[in-house]
């Protein structure tokens, strides 16, 4: 498949992704865009490692295998965040019992 | 002699420190033993110290480096020799009597304003003999700015008077104009010498190109206008009679006035290479004379017309010192100091007497005070230079300076002598003659000053009848002019083209004729005066030939509204309006962008998103 279908497809995701950061309101939404991003960038990252390494393999046996590896990295990334913004929605939850980012205005104080 | 002479200069220093301290805890008697006992012991070393140079001539004797950076060298040095030994002599002999006067003079005062008078009694001999004794000009400056600022605090002793203090600031501002002056001066002397020490820079005048010589000769003028009275700047003096009597007999009088004649004999070497300074010095001299003189024709306070007899006096010695005679000048100086001492001493005690009347037209017949009426005969005798009282040889020496430089000037100047005489016998048949014409009061506590204050107008009084024997002239006695000669290796004897003796006998008795005239003129006008309003010439006189209100006009006035357009203009629509403006500014900006921080996730990051996507597409068109 030509390179240009991963990529429509990574910008579309990455643009649903921001779209609906911007506009959602409940943080679990929010969240699930956050991830939505990351694995956009993955997909793409794994895209270009795949291209560049059929392109090269003939010089180099492990070209474009840096890519892959950055999508491991992110992937740990994204499960830390996930533990760590998920417990942060569970105590916003059972303080104010509601997940609704625009509650949640009060660093402007 | 290095232990002596830093004597003479820390011991009124030491007084000055003793009596401001303790002026709470001293009694009066402490006080005045110690002023007094100061400037004693300064004057018994000036003697010591005027025996050892009169024998072994003049040295300089280094103490301490006082500024040291890079290649430039200030000395912290003392310079004794000829002029500035018998500068010693006058200021602490002629300071120690009027210390002595003081004593009982200020005895009503409270206990510690008499303490604060006498420290600044002592701080300004202090001063003033750091003046004399510094072998640079800027040991010279400290004693310069140090008499200056005694001379304010003197003159605004009485500081809950508004007036006086306005006289004190006068002084103050009118001084520091010259000191401006004086200032550049030294800088100018610093530049192209490389250091200020007077032999050195006596002997590297080549240095200068004739017209830098000129400049700086000029620069030194302006500050000795400024400290000895003369026109432009001569207006602070008669002002200056608000301080106490003694004072303006010490400061106004004898001493501190005579520090820009002294700074001019000082730099003869200098100025007697720029012809055009010599002459700017001898016009504005006796300009200076002419116009004080006129001036206190009409003046009815009797220390006004003293003051401005002096403006007229520091203008004579002007005129010596522009023609060239400058030992001259330092001889008027020493007789004036004796006479006009003598003077304001003896108005003093008839102030003293009259409890506090200073207007002569409320005097008359007060010659019942026996001892100061004959000491002020004395004094004016010896002002209008009648022979052999002290003022008319030194008088005398100026106009026969002047006869043989210029013609003109020496008929101006003897019309000077002429006016000094009149206006001096004026205030004497004024005061002294005639009926009383004050209260009856007045006329009934009127007594003779004590013996503290009438010893002193004695001394004084015998000092301006002998005073001017060590300047007989050549003419009369071989060898009689004595202080010419000791002043020889510091003020370099004229070659003059000396005129006949007879032709010097003839102006002798010129002048002296024209003055005995003008005395028996003032006789038959003031013998008995009744007191009329003056109007025309007369009204001009008395108010000082407006000077006074035209420098309010032409320059206080402009000044202040100057400030004044400056402080709307400027500093409140100007300087202020910025410094509000950008404060008003940064308050309306927080205002406006507070918005930005709603404390909505969403918006932050919509501003992120926004921002980012911005950074990308400048980038692409950058790149372009």
């Amino acid at each position: 498949m030509p390179i240009n279908y991963y990529i429509f497809l990574s910008i579309a995701l990455f643009v649903i992704g921001i779209i609906g950061v911007l506009t959602r309101r409940n943080a679990i939404i929010i969240f699930m865009c956050i991830e939505l991003m990351l694995n956009a960038v993955n997909l793409m990252l794994v895209a270009f490692s795949k291209m560049h390494h059929l392109a090269n393999v003939a010089k180099d046996a492990s070209a474009g295998i840096d890519g892959q590896l950055f999508v491991f990295f992110i992937m740990v990334v994204a499960a830390a965040e996930v533990s760590v913004g998920l417990a942060i929605i569970v105590m916003m939850y059972r303080n104010i019992h509601s997940v609704d980012v625009n509650f949640l205005n009060r660093l402007k104080h | 002699m290095k232990t002596i002479l830093l004597l003479i200069v820390l011991l009124p220093f030491a007084g000055f420190l003793i009596n401001g301290l303790g002026r709470k805890l001293l009694g009066k008697g402490y006080i005045a033993f110690n002023a007094c006992g100061q400037i004693l012991a300064s004057f018994v070393l000036s003697v010591v110290v005027f025996m050892t140079v009169r024998e072994t001539g003049g040295q300089v004797v280094n103490y301490f480096d006082f500024i040291s950076v890079a290649s430039l060298k200030v000395p912290f040095a003392f310079q004794v020799d000829q002029l500035s030994s018998i500068f010693l002599l006058i200021i602490t002999g002629v300071g120690f009597l009027i210390h002595v006067y003081s004593a009982s003079y200020m005895k009503e005062e409270s206990n510690e304003h008499y303490g604060r008078y006498f420290s600044y009694l002592n701080l300004f001999i202090f001063s003033m003999l750091l003046l004399v004794l510094g072998a640079n000009y800027i040991i010279m400056f400290i004693g310069w700015e140090g008499v200056g600022l005694c001379s304010y605090l003197l003159i605004g002793y009485w500081f809950r008077n508004t007036e006086y203090n306005e006289a004190a600031n006068k002084a103050f501002i009118m001084n520091r104009i010259g000191d401006l002056g004086f200032l550049i001066a030294i800088f100018w002397i610093l530049a192209k010498v490389g250091n200020a020490n007077f032999t050195d820079v006596f002997a590297s005048v080549n240095k200068f190109s004739p017209s830098e010589i000129t400049i700086v000769t000029l620069l030194l003028f302006v500050g000795a206008t400024g400290k000895s009275a003369q026109i432009p700047l001569y207006t602070w003096l008669p002002d200056a009679m608000a301080g106490p009597t003694p004072v303006s007999a010490l400061i106004h009088a004898a001493t501190m006035v005579t520090a820009g004649i002294y700074m001019v004999a000082r730099s003869n070497a200098l100025y007697s290479l720029s012809e055009l300074s010599m002459n700017v010095v001898a016009i504005v001299g006796l300009a200076t004379s002419i116009l004080a003189a006129t001036i206190a024709l009409k003046q009815n306070d009797i220390k006004k017309v003293l003051a401005y007899s002096t403006v007229s006096q520091l203008g004579y010695m002007f005129l010596a010192l522009g023609v060239g005679a400058y030992s001259t000048g330092v001889f008027h100086v020493m007789t004036h100091a004796f006479f006009k001492a003598l003077l304001f001493l003896g108005a003093g005690s008839v102030i003293h007497a009259m409890g506090g009347e200073q207007d002569i037209r409320k005097m008359g017949g007060l010659s019942r005070l026996k001892i100061t009426s004959i000491t002020f005969l004395v004094g004016c005798i010896a002002i209008a230079g009648i022979p052999p009282f002290s003022g008319f040889f030194s008088k005398d020496a100026i106009l026969l300076a002047a006869f043989e430089h210029n013609k003109i000037l020496y008929a101006v100047a003897l019309f000077g002598a002429m006016l000094t005489a009149y206006y001096m016998f004026r205030l004497f048949f004024l005061t002294f003659t005639g009926k009383f014409r004050g209260t009856e009061e007045q006329e009934h506590d009127l007594h003779e000053s004590p013996p503290a204050m009438t010893i002193v107008l004695v001394i004084l009084a015998v000092l301006s009848i002998i005073g001017g024997f060590i300047g007989i002239p050549d003419v009369i006695m071989k060898g009689g002019d004595k202080l010419t000669q000791f002043l020889a290796p510091v003020i370099p004897l004229k070659a003059e083209e000396a005129v006949s003796s007879s032709t010097e006998f003839s102006l002798m008795a010129l002048s002296t004729g024209l003055v005995v005239v003008a005395i028996v003129f003032a006789w038959f006008r003031f013998r008995k005066y009744e007191f009329k309003p003056s109007k025309g010439l007369g009204k001009f006189l008395e108010n000082k030939w407006y000077v006074d209100e035209f420098y309010d006009t032409v320059i206080v006035r402009p000044l202040n509204k100057l400030g004044e357009v400056l402080n709307e203009g400027l500093e409140k629509s100007g300087i202020d309006a910025l410094v509000n403006g950008i404060g008003k500014a940064v308050q309306y900006g927080g205002r406006q962008l507070r918005w930005l921080q709603s404390g909505q996730v969403g918006s932050y990051v919509l501003l992120m998103v926004v921002s980012i996507v911005l950074f990308f597409v400048l980038q692409f068109f950058l790149r372009k």
